[in-house]
C-alpha cells in the first residue's frame, strides 16, 4: 500500500524526477499517515532490542552461572560464556544432599502435590460458584458477589494469624494439608474471571437443555464446562504458577525440611550449604523456574486470555 | 435452593478461612497473646505502641510507602511504553512480548535469588557491566541509601501482566477515532494525549489499583534479598509483621499491624476510586 505514489503528482512531463524523489525519500524515512518510516522503524527496534536485552539479562546471568565449572564462578572479570559447559551442575544441584536434609526431589514432590491439588481445586470450586453467579437467580446474589470481590482487598496478613491458629489446633502444622484444603472453596479472583466468561456463553444452550429436563448440575458439567475450556485453561495456568511459586504460605506452615517445598528450599539454600556455591544455586533456581517457563511457552494463549478475559470497560 | 448448593463451597470457605479469621484477627488485635499464656485484654495498647514505642513499625510503614509510591508509577509508565512499542506493526510480536512477560512467571523467591547474584558486589553482572562502561560499581544490597532503589529496579522486571493488559486495551482501540484525527491533521502527541490515554484510562486505573494492592504486601523480595537490612532500610511492613508473628509469637500485635496494612490498601484504593471520577473515561457513559 504505497500511498506516497498517489499523494505525489505523477506528471513526469511537468516536474520530472526532481520533484518526486525528495518526497519519496521523505516518505521512506519518516513515513506518512499509513506507513512506518525508516527512522521510526529504527527507533522502535532499537528500543525493543534494548528493553529485551535488559529483561533477559537476569536469565542470561542465571544460565551462564549455572553452567560454569565451580572455579570459574569466582574469576574476575567474570567469564561471559561458560567453558567447558557443565551440564552436570543440574544433576549435582538436583541430587546433592546436605547432612541430614532430604534430597531436592523430595521438595519437588511436595511442590508437585501442592500445585496439582491447587490447580484442580481452584478450577473446580471457582467454576462451581461462578456458575451460580452467571446463571442462577437467588436472593442476595448481588450483595454476595460484591462481598466476594471485596475480599480481593483483604491482605493475606489479616487472615494469616487466625488461619495459623486454626491449623495449630487441628495439629496440622508442618503438614501439607493447610496448603491444600483451603483452595477447595473457591478463590475470589477466579470466581470473578469465570463468571465473566460464563456470561458470554449464549443462554439458549442451557435453556434448551433445561427444557429437556437436564438438571442444573448436568448443565454445568456437560454444557458450561466443555464450552469454557479456554477460560478454564487460563485459570489453570495461573493457578499453576501461583501454587508452584507460593512462598509465604509454606513458610509459615512448614518447619521440617522433609515437608519443605521448592521455594522454601531455595530461600534456605545458602544457609543449608554454609556458604554459597553460586553455580549450584543458579542451577537449582533454573530447575525450579523451568516448569513455569515451559508451561508459558506451550500455553501463551491461555496466559494472555487469563489476563485479558475480564472486560475493563465497565 | 439449587443456587445455594452451588455457592455453598464459597460460603463455607468464607466462614472458615476469610470471614471468621477477619473477625478473629480484629478481636485479637486488642489482646496480648504470645500463644503460651491465655490471651489478655490489651485495649488499644498495640495501636498506641505502634506510634509511640515501636520505631521499627514507623520505619516499616515509611519503607513500604516509599516503595509503593515509587515502584507503582514507574512500573506502570514502563509497562505502558513497552505496550505502545509492541502495538506498532512489528515483526515477531509474540517473541518480543514473551521476552517482556517471561519474568512474570518466575517466582518471587527464584527471581530474588537471581537478582542477589546480579547485584553481587564483586561477581555480579551489574557491577561488572558498569565496569565495562568505566563506571565504578556500588554495593547495591548493602548500602542503606541504595538498597530500596535496588529492590524497586528488581520490581520493574516483573511488569509483564500490566503490560499485557495495556497491549490488549491498545489492540481493542477503535481505529475510526485515529482515522478521524488523521483527517483533522492531528500529530502523534495530540493523538496520544486526547485519544490513546483517555481510552486506556480504565486499564490504567485497574493496573494501578492491583499494583498498589500487591506492592503493599511485598514480602518475598526483602525476605530473600536483604532480610530487611541493612539498618532496616528494607524492613517492609509485611516483613516486620511476619517477624513479630512467627519469630516473637506476638500474635495480637501482628494482627493489629495486619489491620494497619489493610487500612493502607483500603485508603490508597478508596483514594484511587475518588480520583477516578476525574480522569477515568468509560466508553458508553459514566459509571
Amino acid at each position: 500500500m504505497v500511498v506516497g505514489n498517489e499523494a505525489v503528482p505523477t506528471g513526469e512531463g511537468l516536474h520530472g524526477e526532481a520533484y518526486t524523489r525528495p518526497s519519496r525519500l521523505r516518505t521512506l524515512l519518516l513515513g506518512n499517515r499509513f506507513q512506518t518510516g525508516l527512522v521510526r522503524l529504527i527507533v522502535i527496534y532499537a528500543l525493543l532490542i534494548f528493553s529485551a536485552f535488559l529483561f533477559l539479562l537476569p536469565f542470561y546471568w542465571m544460565v551462564n552461572t549455572a553452567l560454569k565449572p565451580p572455579n570459574q564462578v569466582f574469576t574476575l572479570p567474570p567469564t561471559w560464556i561458560p567453558k567447558p559447559v557443565m551440564w552436570s551442575n543440574f544433576l549435582t544441584a538436583f541430587t546433592i544432599q546436605y547432612e541430614t536434609d532430604p534430597p531436592v526431589y523430595n521438595y519437588a514432590l511436595n511442590t508437585a502435590i501442592v500445585t496439582v491439588n491447587g490447580v484442580v481445586s481452584t478450577i473446580f470450586s471457582s467454576a462451581l460458584v461462578a456458575y451460580a453467579f452467571a446463571r442462577l437467580e437467588f436472593p442476595g446474589k448481588n450483595v454476595i458477589f460484591l462481598g466476594i470481590l471485596s475480599t480481593l482487598m483483604i491482605p493475606f496478613a489479616v487472615v494469616m494469624v487466625p488461619q495459623f491458629i486454626i491449623w495449630r489446633y487441628l495439629n496440622w502444622l508442618d503438614t501439607l494439608w493447610p496448603l491444600m484444603i483451603p483452595h477447595w472453596f473457591g478463590s475470589a479472583w477466579n470466581i470473578f474471571l469465570l463468571r465473566q466468561f460464563f456470561m458470554t456463553i449464549p443462554r439458549e444452550y442451557d435453556e434448551a437443555a433445561y427444557l429437556d429436563g437436564a438438571s442444573r448440575w448436568n448443565i454445568f458439567i456437560r454444557i458450561i464446562l466443555p464450552l469454557s475450556k479456554p477460560a478454564l485453561a487460563a485459570v489453570a495456568v495461573f493457578a499453576f504458577v501461583f501454587f508452584w511459586n507460593d512462598f509465604l504460605g509454606p513458610l509459615i506452615i512448614l518447619s521440617t525440611p522433609e515437608n519443605f517445598t521448592l521455594t522454601l528450599f531455595l530461600a534456605n539454600f545458602n544457609v543449608a550449604y554454609r556458604g554459597t556455591p553460586w553455580h549450584l544455586y543458579m542451577a537449582a533456581a533454573l530447575i525450579i523456574i523451568l516448569p513455569c517457563l515451559i508451561l508459558f511457552f506451550f500455553s501463551q494463549n491461555a496466559f494472555l486470555k487469563g489476563i485479558t478475559v475480564t472486560d475493563l470497560k465497565g | 435452593m439449587v443456587a445455594y448448593a452451588f455457592i455453598l463451597p464459597w460460603v463455607i470457605g468464607f466462614i472458615l478461612f476469610v470471614g471468621g479469621p477477619i473477625v478473629a484477627s480484629f478481636v485479637l488485635s486488642f489482646f496480648r497473646w504470645k500463644m503460651i499464656a491465655p490471651p489478655r485484654f490489651y485495649g488499644l495498647t498495640h495501636y498506641i505502641n505502634m506510634v509511640t514505642t515501636d520505631e521499627l513499625f514507623r520505619t516499616s510503614i515509611w519503607v513500604t510507602f516509599k516503595f509503593v509510591l515509587i515502584s507503582v508509577p514507574i512500573g506502570q509508565v514502563l509497562a505502558l511504553i513497552l505496550a505502545l512499542l509492541l502495538n506498532q506493526r512489528i515483526w515477531f510480536l509474540g517473541y518480543w512480548r514473551s521476552a517482556f512477560y517471561l519474568p512474570a512467571v518466575v517466582s518471587g523467591v527464584a527471581g530474588s535469588v537471581i537478582w542477589v547474584w546480579m547485584y553481587h558486589v564483586e561477581l555480579g553482572i551489574v557491577n561488572n557491566g558498569l565496569a565495562l562502561l568505566g563506571i565504578e560499581g556500588r554495593n547495591w544490597l548493602f548500602d542503606k541509601e541504595l538498597v530500596l532503589g535496588s529492590l524497586i529496579v528488581k520490581s520493574l522486571w516483573n511488569i509483564g501482566i500490566p503490560m499485557v493488559i495495556y497491549l490488549a486495551a491498545l489492540q481493542g482501540m477503535p481505529q475510526q477515532l485515529y482515522e478521524a484525527a488523521d483527517i483533522d491533521g492531528a500529530g502523534e502527541v495530540p493523538k496520544f494525549l486526547s485519544i490513546t490515554l483517555p481510552m486506556l484510562s480504565p486499564a490504567i486505573f485497574f493496573n494501578v489499583v492491583m499494583g498498589i494492592i500487591a506492592a503493599v504486601q511485598t514480602f518475598a523480595e526483602p525476605y530473600v534479598m536483604t532480610g530487611g537490612g541493612p539498618d532496616n532500610a528494607t524492613l517492609f511492613l509485611g516483613l516486620h509483621l511476619y517477624q513479630n508473628a512467627f519469630h516473637y509469637l506476638k500474635m495480637g500485635y501482628a494482627s493489629a499491624m495486619a489491620w494497619i496494612m489493610f487500612l493502607l490498601i483500603f485508603g490508597l484504593t478508596v483514594f484511587q476510586f475518588g480520583l477516578a471520577g476525574r480522569w477515568v473515561y468509560y466508553e458508553g457513559g459514566a459509571r
